[in-house]
C-alpha cells in the first residue's frame, strides 16, 4: 500500500496529494423528449472506490456518465461530486474530472503527445519542459513510451485506449470515469486495461467509475457493482454477490444461455 | 412552426457562441499560433482561386461591357466600370462566395467530426471552452485575412479587365486609359466600402459555420448534412447582408 492517507489522491508525477473525492446521484432522471432514459437513480460511490456500473446496451450507462462529468443536465435529481453540482461548469474547476470516452475521443489533428500536452498548455500548470517531463512519465506508466510522435491514426484499438487513459492522467485527476473502456477489445488487451484502472485506483487512489459490461472486469477489480436496467439501478452490492444473482434478470444477464431452438431477436421481435 | 423554431434555435446558438468566443478575447495572444495556422489556412490556401476568380471576373466583365458600351460611345469608360463593380460588389461578395465553399465548408467538417467522435465533449471535460480553443482564434484570423484576399482580389480583377481591353480588339483600349478612367471614378471610400463589406461576410461565414458544425448531433451522415447546411445559409447570409450593407453605404 502506498504512503499516505488513504483519503486523498495522490499525484502519479509528484509527492502532492489532492483530497479524494466521493459521488452522489440523487433521484437522477433523464428524458430526451419522451424517451425516458434514466429513473429515479440513486446511489453514492465512496473517495478512492472503484465503482463499476454495468448494464445491457441502451439501458443508459454512457448517459449517466455524462451527467457525472457535467454533459448532460438531468430532467429532474441532481448529481454531486465531492458536494458540488455536477451540472454546474464551475465543479469542474472545483474538481479535477477526467472521462476516458468509449472510443478515446483523442484528438486526430495532434499527435499523441500534444493529446497529452493539450490539458497542461491549456491550462498553463506547468513549464514546457515539466509538460516534457510528466507527459513522458504518463506514457511511461501505460506502456507507451515510443509512441509520443505517432498520430491517433496510427495506433490499434487497445493503444488508443492507453493514450486516452494516459491523457486522463496527466490531468491528475481526482475522478477517473470510463465508459466502456475494454469494448472492442482483445481479452489480453482487456485484462491488460483492467489491470491499469485497478492499478491507477491502487497506487494513486483516484475514485474511479466504470461503465461496462465486461463481467470479467467487473468481478475483478470493482469494489462495488451496480446494474443498470432499462433505466432503472436494480442492484448495488459487491462483485461476490453476482457470483450468485437472486435477480433472475441479472442472473440472465450475466450467464446468458445461448438457445438456439428459441432464440431471443426471435423473442425481441415479437 | 418546426422550421422557424429551428431558425431561431440556430440563431440564438450562434450569438451565444459569438458571446463566448469574444469573453476570451484576452487569451488571443497566447493562442498566436493557432491564429498563424488559420490565417494561413483561410488566406494563403485561398489567394490561388480568388486570383483566378477575380481575373475572369474583371476579365468577363470589361468583355461585356465592351461590347454593350461601343453602342452607346462610351467605350473609354471600361475601366470605371470594372472599377467600381470589382471594388464596390463583385470583389467583395466573390471572395465571401468562394470563402463560404472553400473555407466555411471545411470549418463546419471539421468541426462537426470533433463533435461527433467525442473530441468537443473531451475538450469540455478537460475545461477548456471549444468557444476559445475553436472558435475566436478563425474569428481573428479571418477579420485579418479577409481585407487582404478582398484586395487582391480587386486588384487582379482591374488587370483582368485591363489586359482584356487592350487584347480585343474590337474593345482596344489602351492600359493608359483604362486606369485612368478607373481612377477618375474609383474613390478610396468605394474600395473601403468593400473591404467593409468583405470583412462582415468572412467574419459571419466563419461564425455560422462554426456554430453549425458544434451543433452537430447524431452520426457520420450528420457531418455531410451540418456542411450543406453551412454552406447554403452562409450563401444566404451573404446576399441579405450585401444588400443591408449597401443600403447603409450608400
Amino acid at each position: 500500500m502506498p504512503a499516505g492517507s488513504p483519503s486523498s489522491t495522490r499525484s502519479p508525477f509528484s509527492d502532492t496529494e489532492s483530497p479524494a473525492v466521493g459521488v452522489k446521484l440523487e433521484n437522477l432522471c433523464k428524458s430526451f423528449g419522451d424517451f425516458v432514459v434514466l429513473k429515479d437513480v440513486s446511489f453514492a460511490v465512496e473517495p478512492s472506490e472503484i465503482f463499476v456500473l454495468m448494464g445491457p446496451s441502451g439501458s443508459g450507462k454512457s448517459v449517466l456518465l455524462k451527467h457525472i462529468v457535467g454533459l448532460e443536465t438531468p430532467t429532474s435529481g441532481r448529481v454531486l461530486v465531492d458536494n458540488h453540482d455536477a451540472a454546474d461548469p464551475v465543479t469542474r474547476e472545483h474538481v479535477r474530472m477526467a472521462l476516458v470516452f468509449q472510443a478515446g475521443a483523442l484528438f486526430s489533428s495532434l499527435s499523441v503527445y500534444d493529446n497529452l500536452a493539450l490539458y497542461l498548455r491549456e491550462h498553463r500548470v506547468a513549464s514546457e519542459s515539466a509538460i516534457r517531463e510528466k507527459v513522458e512519465r504518463a506514457l511511461q506508466i501505460l506502456s507507451l513510451d515510443k509512441t509520443g510522435e505517432k498520430f491517433p491514426s496510427e495506433l490499434s484499438g487497445g493503444m488508443r485506449k492507453r493514450v486516452a487513459i494516459a491523457r486522463a492522467l496527466v490531468m491528475e485527476p481526482q475522478l477517473m470515469l470510463y465508459d466502456e473502456p475494454t469494448s472492442e477489445l482483445d481479452p489480453v488487451m482487456s485484462a491488460t486495461i483492467s489491470e491499469i484502472i485497478a492499478t491507477l485506483k491502487d497506487e494513486y487512489r483516484v475514485t474511479s467509475i466504470v461503465v461496462s459490461h465486461d463481467r470479467d472486469l467487473a468481478l475483478n477489480i470493482a469494489d462495488r457493482v451496480g446494474i443498470l436496467m432499462d433505466g432503472e439501478l436494480i442492484h448495488v452490492g459487491p462483485p461476490s454477490e453476482l457470483h450468485t444473482p437472486k435477480d433472475p434478470r441479472i442472473a440472465d444477464f450475466l450467464n446468458p444461455k445461448v438457445d438456439l431452438k428459441n432464440p431471443r431477436f426471435k423473442k425481441l421481435a415479437t | 412552426m418546426k422550421q422557424i423554431n429551428a431558425v431561431l434555435e440556430g440563431f440564438g446558438s450562434t450569438v451565444l457562441l459569438l458571446v463566448r468566443a469574444l469573453s476570451y478575447v484576452g487569451t488571443l495572444p497566447r493562442q498566436w499560433h493557432r491564429f498563424i495556422e488559420h490565417c494561413y489556412l483561410i488566406g494563403y490556401t485561398t489567394l490561388p482561386i480568388v486570383a483566378i476568380l477575380s481575373f475572369f471576373i474583371g476579365s468577363v466583365l470589361a468583355l461585356q461591357a465592351g461590347y454593350s458600351m461601343e453602342n452607346f460611345g462610351a467605350k473609354q469608360f471600361i475601366g470605371t466600370l470594372v472599377g467600381l463593380s470589382m471594388a464596390r460588389e463583385l470583389g467583395p461578395v466573390m471572395v465571401a462566395i468562394l470563402l463560404a465553399g472553400r473555407v466555411g465548408s471545411a470549418i463546419t467538417a471539421e468541426l462537426a467530426s470533433m463533435k461527433v467522435y467525442q473530441e468537443v465533449d473531451a475538450l469540455e471535460t478537460m475545461n477548456i471552452p471549444p468557444a476559445r480553443m475553436l472558435v475566436l482564434p478563425r474569428l481573428a484570423a479571418v477579420l485579418v485575412m479577409m481585407p487582404v484576399l478582398a484586395i487582391i482580389g480587386d486588384l487582379v480583377g482591374w488587370y483582368g479587365g485591363a489586359l482584356i481591353s487592350n487584347y480585343t480588339h474590337t474593345i482596344a483600349i489602351g492600359p493608359e486609359a483604362y486606369f485612368s478612367a478607373l481612377r477618375r471614378f474609383t474613390k478610396f471610400t468605394d474600395v473601403m466600402n468593400g473591404l467593409m463589406k468583405a470583412e462582415l461576410f468572412g467574419f459571419g461565414i466563419v461564425l455560422v459555420c462554426c456554430s453549425i458544425g458544434l451543433n452537430t448531433r447524431g452520426g457520420p451522415r450528420e457531418i455531410g448534412a451540418s456542411v450543406t447546411r453551412a454552406v447554403v445559409t452562409s450563401l444566404i447570409l451573404i446576399l441579405v447582408l450585401d444588400y443591408f450593407v449597401t443600403k447603409i453605404l450608400t
